[in-house]
């Protein structure tokens, strides 16, 4: 028994890194974009990337306390900027990956209407949001209804994901009828992949600008650096773009 | 600076939902406790293991099928819609029909316990005393299976207090509808107030030892104690 336990171990321990490996961690917004992108930096240089999707606020956590991500993809820029400063991750290497969208989606086709007049009509159980207090797109989403004048009347309806996807989770189950989820997360090729949405106009909340940084464990890992220059080349802003971000 | 209203809610909404599953768990537990114990049947097995289920399964399973089963698309949202009763997603109710089933084996397999240890034997003499099946179960279960009623109670308590996963699927953390303990502490931790969330896991780390402390004192039914 003994000797089964240490073989496992020892098996456990002596795991062989072939390639190099990439660990990062993603806002979950970007989980569909950075799954292609990855795929293609795999094929195109050789490297592994091992993808962690998540809130924002969680992953700050997570890498404060030791987590062994090397490179971020925060869903905001003041999470990259609060690592830079308290020294856990490179200095200079931040920079914008993409700017957000937010939209108010339904999962029943016709349910939203484009000018998103369906808030103030009203005619809905349950308002989807990522939570407020951690993730960016809630927050938005939280703003946009303060600017509309209709967080009082609509608080009662809000519920929460824990991060963006469960946010569209719950409106794709149809137990929310609407939410505010990330463009992304139902844009593909210049359509919506299903149902209805009001794409927010960008004057009604502050821009989510989403950027990147090296953390500490990837400082002098070639594989990590040459990840976050493959997200600002042409192959990878490409893919970017198609699932609705800007730049 | 200590708990915040916010937390005062989480608190109060912990104890009235693990309430009410509780006093729910001993009405729908007691009598699947009696037919276990005392049936011949064969879908004994089959009963026995499904109500285990939950000891099992990762409360992500529960709560994912919860969620699709309890939505408009669902069975059991058809069903309550059809009722009137509204869909249960992020409601208390949902938590509660939830919670029942999370927690149905803290308090079946003890009271089944319970009453398995009492035997035919009673039953069988208070049945020649002409008393009716209702009497004996008042007269003769309840007094004698007594400790596994309080352990079932508490477990099923306590275990509803401690329940994450499903109400983080199928809740919405909703303050004062259903944003529990649990969900209240994950949040203040994602939002770096270690402070509040030290304050509330704290309390839940005496609470568990002062509950478990409670049991095992009460109840010392330990084999070579008589």
């Amino acid at each position: 028994m003994k000797k089964l336990l240490s073989l496992l171990v020892f098996a456990c321990l002596a795991s062989p890194v072939l390639a190099d490996e990439v660990k990062i961690a993603v806002a979950a917004n970007f989980t569909a974009p950075i799954q292609k992108i990855a795929a293609d930096f795999e094929k195109d240089t050789g490297n592994k990337v091992l993808i962690s999707t998540g809130a924002t606020g969680a992953f700050y956590a997570q890498i404060k306390n030791g987590a062994p991500f090397e490179v971020f993809l925060a869903a905001d820029d003041e999470t990259p900027a609060k690592l830079e400063n308290e020294g856990a991750g490179v200095k200079g290497s931040r920079y914008t990956y993409a700017i957000g969208k937010l939209v108010l989606w339904s999962a029943k086709p016709g349910f939203v209407d484009a000018k998103g007049d369906v808030l103030k009509k009203g005619g809905f159980e349950h308002l989807s949001l990522a939570n407020p207090k951690t993730a960016p797109y809630g927050a938005a989403g939280v703003e946009v209804l303060k600017k509309l004048g209709l967080f009082d009347s609509l608080h009662g309806k809000i519920v929460q994901g824990e991060n963006i996807s469960q946010a569209q989770q719950f409106v794709a189950s149809g137990n929310a009828e609407l939410g505010f989820v990330a463009l992304s997360q139902v844009w593909k090729d210049g359509a919506l992949t299903s149902g209805s949405a009001w794409i927010v106009p960008a004057s009604e909340y502050t821009p989510i600008r989403q950027d990147a940084i090296l953390l500490s464990n990837g400082a002098g890992k070639p594989a990590a650096e040459a990840l976050l220059k493959y997200l600002k080349g042409d192959k990878a802003r490409a893919v970017i773009k198609s699932y609705g971000y800007e730049f | 600076m200590m708990l915040d209203p916010q937390d005062w809610s989480a608190l109060w909404l912990t104890v009235r939902l693990a309430t009410t599953v509780t006093v729910l768990l001993l009405i729908v537990g007691t009598p699947i406790a009696w037919w276990l114990a005392y049936t011949r049947s064969r879908l004994r097995g089959v009963v026995s293991a499904l109500v285990s289920m939950p000891l099992v399964l990762p409360p992500t399973v529960l709560g994912f099928y919860l969620l699709l089963l309890m939505g408009p698309h669902g069975p059991v949202g058809a069903l309550t819609q059809a009722l009137g009763l509204g869909m249960l997603p992020f409601t208390f109710t949902g938590l509660v029909v939830a919670s029942t089933f999370y927690s149905l084996p803290f308090v079946v397999q003890p009271v089944q316990n319970a009453i398995e240890a009492i035997g035919r034997r009673p039953l069988e003499v208070a049945a020649t005393l002409r008393a009716s099946p209702w009497d004996r179960f008042w007269s003769v279960v309840v007094p004698l299976a007594r400790p596994g009623f309080l352990t079932g109670a508490i477990l099923g308590f306590a275990h509803t207090v401690g329940e994450f996963g499903v109400v983080l699927m199928i809740g919405g953390n909703i303050p004062d509808r259903t944003r529990v303990v649990s969900v209240q502490i994950f949040d203040h931790v994602e939002a770096l107030e270690y402070t509040q969330a030290h304050w509330l896991a704290g309390g839940m780390v005496a609470f568990a030892f002062f509950v478990l402390l409670a049991l095992y004192t009460l109840n010392p039914q330990g084999s070579f104690r008589k």
